[in-house]
């Protein structure tokens, strides 16, 4: 939940998906779901020489699975706050955890 | 389940293993992932997946040169940079504090 929410603040920010079959498009995100499956707009693909199957596609759906890295705009992202975030998601699993083995 | 150190146990002791890793936030850290790739970060956030997301990064890949594509069997490595960066689990081996 914490990175679906993080992904959500990052809404209309250019971000650069770098795929696990080496592939990297550039675009705006424009949404992303629970499973962290993603929606470009205005995309480009970074070494367009290399993959020029995507040069005519305006807008792309990218299933979450395929995604190796995203690469962020960094003065988009609040770190102080992204750790407390990971801080409380981490105990509040810690929690269920202990509730469910008791 | 009896936790050993009582109900009012301190959260910050290291109980499970992603607590090693909560121990990092705000650290440089090293992580290994699959294809021949690692990283090195300061980590801002992870989840049970092993979501990640690292600033100031360092990726190296390792990449053999093939001898019969003309290479010599060597291994080469390429580096690159990136401010922040979000990694996705399925693809990371190992995190390691310090770097």
């Amino acid at each position: 939940m914490l990175f679906f929410s993080f992904f959500k603040t990052l809404v209309n920010h250019e971000v650069t998906v770098e795929l696990k079959n080496d592939i990297s498009v550039r675009g705006t995100l424009k949404s992303v779901d629970q499973y962290l499956n993603i929606k470009l707009d205005d995309i480009s693909v970074v070494e367009e020489m290399k993959y020029p199957h995507l040069s005519s596609v305006k807008n792309v759906f990218i299933r979450g699975s395929v995604v190796r890295y995203v690469h962020l705009p960094a003065n988009a992202v609040d770190t102080p706050l992204l750790e407390d975030a990971t801080r409380r998601e981490a105990s509040q699993a810690a929690s269920k955890a202990k509730q469910s083995s008791s | 389940m009896a936790s050993p150190e009582g109900p009012g146990a301190v959260t910050s002791s290291v109980n499970e293993p992603l607590d090693l890793v909560r121990l990092s936030l705000n650290e440089v850290v090293f992580v290994k992932l699959r294809g021949d790739r690692e990283l090195k970060g300061r980590l801002h956030a992870y989840d049970s997946h092993c979501n990640l997301v690292l600033g100031e990064v360092e990726e190296t890949i390792y990449m053999v040169d093939e001898e019969e594509e003309g290479g010599n069997g060597e291994v080469r490595t390429m580096k690159k940079q990136s401010e922040m960066l979000f990694v996705r689990g399925d693809s990371v081996v190992l995190i390691s504090p310090q770097a």
